[in-house]
């Protein structure tokens, strides 16, 4: 991504920030999501003009109304779709997809699978509420078993998506776990995304304060994120508490385990390595907690290289025609057997 | 019987034909449309005019000899203009006894077999459903018959090259190819040149092919079974240089010249589809044209693709047939919403559900009129001959970038494998359909500040600006949901939303002042019409030719847009005592007719998946003359 940090063309939160007032509930995460959004624009040097935001369906896909950049309000999980033509077409663009986990997960799986395995340049921000919201209330691909909702009055016997994990195995080369009530984690992860090349999948745990209030409540308030939260660190051993008295280790059958350092020692704590070449590592971190009620690990969970889609289609469109030269209309016409007529 | 050529000896005369329509039909192995497509590109090479009509199963090997595995090629070559593969063939090459019993229906009474005699066994005639040996049984007592152990003889000749036996009896086509070329005097040197092009690198398999054509031609030649040969003389064309051409290659091909027209880059997205998927493959080997080609993970990928594309300011485009366009239904309502130019190709087939993937069928036009929710028209283009999907695809394009709109273009499964002459045209006389971008503010708000209204539209197209990602200043947002006329912000006020649904009608039906007029086709005064759409042209053209050297007068109405329809259409039917509307579905062209002219039309229907014949539809001219 381009980068033009002259100071005629600084931005501030005003020229990210649209003349159409959000129609959240009040109280919805999706405020501190956007808000962190326009405060992080200017910081990147992003150019609004140059910046397009993708969305599907849903509350969170409201979000594209809000930049003061270009934007489209797709249909029901196909943003995914409309950006990967849009970025594949336009490689000076930074695409950004939003959506929920109904709108991405679930009507629009397919998508997410497939733009992620084709490390599209698209940016796509999970807002995961684990409920649907804008149709009122039902339970969604991520809500728990048991969710007692209008759809599900006697609980929800769907085993929840778990997203990361998703895209892990589409081998996103660049995964990452935010929430709402860090304004600057999330700044640094969709920095982290916007920096990479290629597709980047960050999931938003945001609550849904009107349907699901308080569903990360246990590991986002403010007093229990260092027990409950484990920051990930490029190259540092995985420990999380007050006093960084816990941490992650891999056992004996290779299962990553939570231990108290002090019983392990530190030095045999896992080490971090997003950059790790399989997902395998990152995978197993996206498991260790079985949902917003465990310590959680958030952070880059994966950001590895790889060839980015738009790039190699132009590459292949600059072979084409070195190959064979510059398209000639009047030669393909003539370019099978013809005859002439006097 | 199977060993024995009948020998008769007898003088050999030449035949002047004006025509010829022959069938070759085979095993889907035994290289059918290869056959047909050499014979036809020979016979175009020597100044035919022609159509063809490939004619397969969905099946890639469905298991061999039976029926539902015969795959078969039909041509018209003539010595004057014809626009169908012909009616019955006047010759059938039966490569086996499945071949000959799916077929043998379709030639006329009188006409010419030449029969692989070798697959006649026991086994294969089993497979077919053949109690008797139907070349002794009487079965052939109508036709003439020609009995040519061509596996064999393809073997013997094949023996000195060092090819396997089994890899020789695979020439056999070849062989059929060369027996039918000295029959009907057709060149040698383009086919012989081609299997040296197309083998070039298997020299084995290219001298096999080779000598196995040679060594039918000099059967027919030295053998005395045939009494005559005949000669299809050139056609009288109009003067240019000629090409053959298939409607799916003529279609990219078009999408191509429409990209330079408009100066702006082409976009494909599909999803691979019968009859569709050539136009994909088509293109992604033009990627020298600054073509890109995407394919997508389903029908829906695609078209959201070609409209992200467009968002971005490229040409996004997405082929596909039946089943695929009702998966795209909402992607395109959303295109018709934010008004931005996609052009969604159908290449129709027999439907519904999977129905008939391989063969025709034009029953998609209420879908494509109507396939929508909520109040969303679009404009409808639809090709009619082959050559003709090349200027279909520049007029459909011509039209989403003028109007910033979804267009559908028909085509269907008969013209995107079916094949013509077409003499190129030139470059300079295509219209330029170059539209600009939006760069500059085009409003001011109540300050007096200069603004961007998104939905403010140009009053004599009521198309919207187009300003693409990328241009400073003009950000905005467009979305699904229903916006404020000018401003394009979301809007639930009741009176907006009747004056936005009112507005896309309006630019819809106002397209009708910049298409061309209803195609008339008139001899002289006349009482009977006949109302076509789509590729049905063809054979009303034929039959109406019949008709009028029969001494008869008709009329021949063709509709090159569907929606908005032509705008003398009115008038023109209002001429007419008898309006015959034939099409390759219910009628669904004639409820369109009956409800907005209130013209009482007679639908002539055939949902078969093969074309109408010309006799078909000349035998309905001639009945509704009786009954004028």
């Amino acid at each position: 991504m381009t980068t033009d940090t002259s100071t005629d063309q600084s931005t501030t939160k005003a020229d990210w920030t649209s003349d159409q007032e959000p129609r959240w509930c009040p109280g919805c995460g999706d405020y501190s999501i956007l808000s962190a959004m326009q405060l992080l624009m200017p910081q990147l040097g992003a150019r609004p003009e140059n910046t397009v935001f993708v969305s599907g369906i849903g509350c969170a896909a409201r979000f594209p109304y809000y930049m003061k950049t270009y934007g489209m309000h797709g249909i029901h999980g196909r943003a995914p779709a409309l950006a990967t033509g849009l970025a594949t077409c336009r490689p000076d663009l930074d695409v950004w997809v939003v959506g929920g986990d109904g709108d991405i997960l679930s009507i629009g799986g397919n998508h997410l699978l497939h733009s992620l395995r084709r490390n599209v340049n698209i940016k796509i921000l999970l807002f995961n509420n684990q409920i649907y919201g804008l149709t009122k209330g039902q339970y969604s691909p991520t809500s728990e078993i048991g969710k007692v909702t209008k759809s599900t009055p006697l609980g929800s016997v769907d085993e929840p998506l778990n997203p990361l994990s998703v895209a892990l195995g589409a081998e996103a080369t660049f995964v990452a776990r935010t929430h709402d009530m860090d304004r600057t984690h999330m700044q640094d992860m969709f920095r982290r995304a916007w920096e990479h090349s290629g597709a980047a999948f960050v999931e938003v745990y945001q609550n849904c304060n009107v349907f699901n209030d308080g569903a990360f409540a246990e590991i986002t308030k403010k007093d229990k994120r260092p027990s409950m939260l484990i920051s990930l660190q490029h190259g540092e051993p995985i420990r999380f508490g007050a006093e960084g008295e816990r941490g992650v280790i891999m056992n004996r059958s290779g299962e990553l385990q939570i231990v108290e350092v002090a019983d392990v020692g530190e030095e045999n704590l896992l080490i971090h390595d997003e950059r790790a070449e399989t997902p395998s590592l990152a995978f197993a971190l996206s498991r260790l907690s079985s949902g917003p009620f465990m310590p959680t690990p958030i952070g880059v969970f994966r950001a590895v290289g790889g060839p980015e889609y738009a790039s190699q289609v132009s590459r292949q469109l600059a072979f084409a025609q070195e190959r064979s030269g510059p398209g000639d209309l009047h030669a393909l016409l003539r370019s099978r057997a013809t005859w002439d007529v006097a | 019987m199977t060993d024995t050529v009948i020998q008769q000896p007898s003088q050999r005369t030449v035949e002047d034909l004006d025509r010829l329509v022959i069938r070759f039909a085979g095993d889907s192995g035994d290289g059918m449309q290869l056959t047909g497509d050499r014979f036809t590109s020979a016979s175009a090479l020597f100044g035919n005019d022609l159509a063809t009509l490939p004619d397969f199963p969905a099946e890639i090997r469905a298991p061999a000899g039976t029926l539902h595995g015969v795959s078969a090629f039909q041509v018209q070559v003539a010595s004057e203009t014809v626009t169908t593969p012909g009616d019955a063939p006047t010759v059938l090459v039966a490569m086996n006894p499945a071949a000959l019993r799916s077929e043998l229906d379709r030639l006329e009474v009188g006409g010419t077999v030449i029969i692989n005699s070798d697959a006649f066994q026991e086994r294969n005639l089993d497979k077919a459903g053949y109690s008797d040996d139907p070349l002794t049984d009487g079965t052939l007592d109508h036709y003439t018959t020609y009995l040519v152990p061509m596996t064999s003889l393809t073997k013997e000749v094949c023996k000195d090259l060092g090819v396997k036996p089994r890899d020789a009896e695979r020439s056999k086509n070849f062989f059929a190819l060369g027996v039918v070329s000295w029959l009907f005097d057709r060149p040698t040197e383009p086919t012989l040149d081609w299997i040296d092009m197309k083998f070039g690198k298997r020299p084995l398999v290219a001298a096999a092919n080779s000598v196995a054509f040679k060594a039918g031609h000099a059967f027919g030649e030295t053998t005395e079974m045939f009494q005559a040969t005949y000669k299809v003389r050139p056609a009288e064309l109009e003067p240019g240089t000629y090409t053959s051409i298939n409607g799916n290659t003529a279609l990219s091909w078009g999408l191509i010249a429409a990209a330079q027209q408009a100066k702006l880059p082409l976009f494909l997205a599909s999803y691979p589809i019968t009859p569709a998927s050539d136009v994909l493959h088509e293109l992604s080997g033009r990627k020298n044209f600054g073509v890109r080609t995407f394919q997508a993970e389903d029908e829906i990928a695609a078209v959201c693709a070609a409209v992200g594309a467009s968002f971005g300011g490229h040409i996004g485009v997405t082929t596909t047939s039946g089943p695929g366009l009702a998966l795209k239904a909402e992607t395109i309502g959303l295109a018709l919403s934010i008004e931005l130019p996609l052009l969604v190709i159908d290449i129709q087939r027999g439907g519904p559900s999977t129905g008939l993937p391989t063969k025709t069928e034009a029953s998609d036009l209420n879908l494509a009129l109507y396939g929508r929710h909520g109040e969303a028209p679009l404009p409808i283009v639809a090709a009619y001959s082959p050559s003709q999907c090349f200027f279909a695809a520049i007029e459909a394009v011509r039209i989403a970038l003028k109007y910033r709109t979804p267009v559908i273009l028909l085509s269907d499964g008969y013209l995107a494998n079916g094949s013509e002459p077409w003499r190129l045209p030139d470059l300079e006389d295509l219209p330029d359909i170059s539209v600009d971008f939006t760069t500059q503010f085009n409003d001011s708000d109540e300050d007096g500040n200069p603004v961007f209204q998104p939905y403010k539209r140009a009053p004599e197209t009521l198309a919207r600006p187009w300003a693409v990602p990328g241009t400073p200043g003009l950000m905005h947002r467009v979305g699904g949901l229903e916006k404020e006329d000018v401003t394009g912000n979301i809007s639930y006020t009741p009176a907006n939303h009747g004056l936005m649904t009112e507005v896309r009608a309006a630019k819809v039906d106002g397209i009708a002042a910049d298409i061309p007029p209803t195609m008339l086709d008139s001899d002289g005064p006349a009482t009977v019409a006949v109302l076509s759409w789509g590729s049905v042209w063809g054979s009303v053209t034929s039959a109406v030719r019949r008709v009028r050297a029969a001494g008869t007068a008709v009329d021949h109405l063709h509709l090159t847009h569907l929606n908005p329809l032509h705008a003398d259409l009115g008038d023109l039917l209002g001429r007419y005592r008898t309006v015959l509307v034939p099409e390759m579905n219910l009628g669904q062209l004639a409820s369109i007719v009956r409800s907005r002219y209130l013209i009482d039309v007679k639908s002539i229907n055939k949902v078969e998946g093969v074309p109408f014949t010309a006799s078909e539809i000349a035998a309905a001219i001639a009945g509704a003359v009786d009954d004028d």
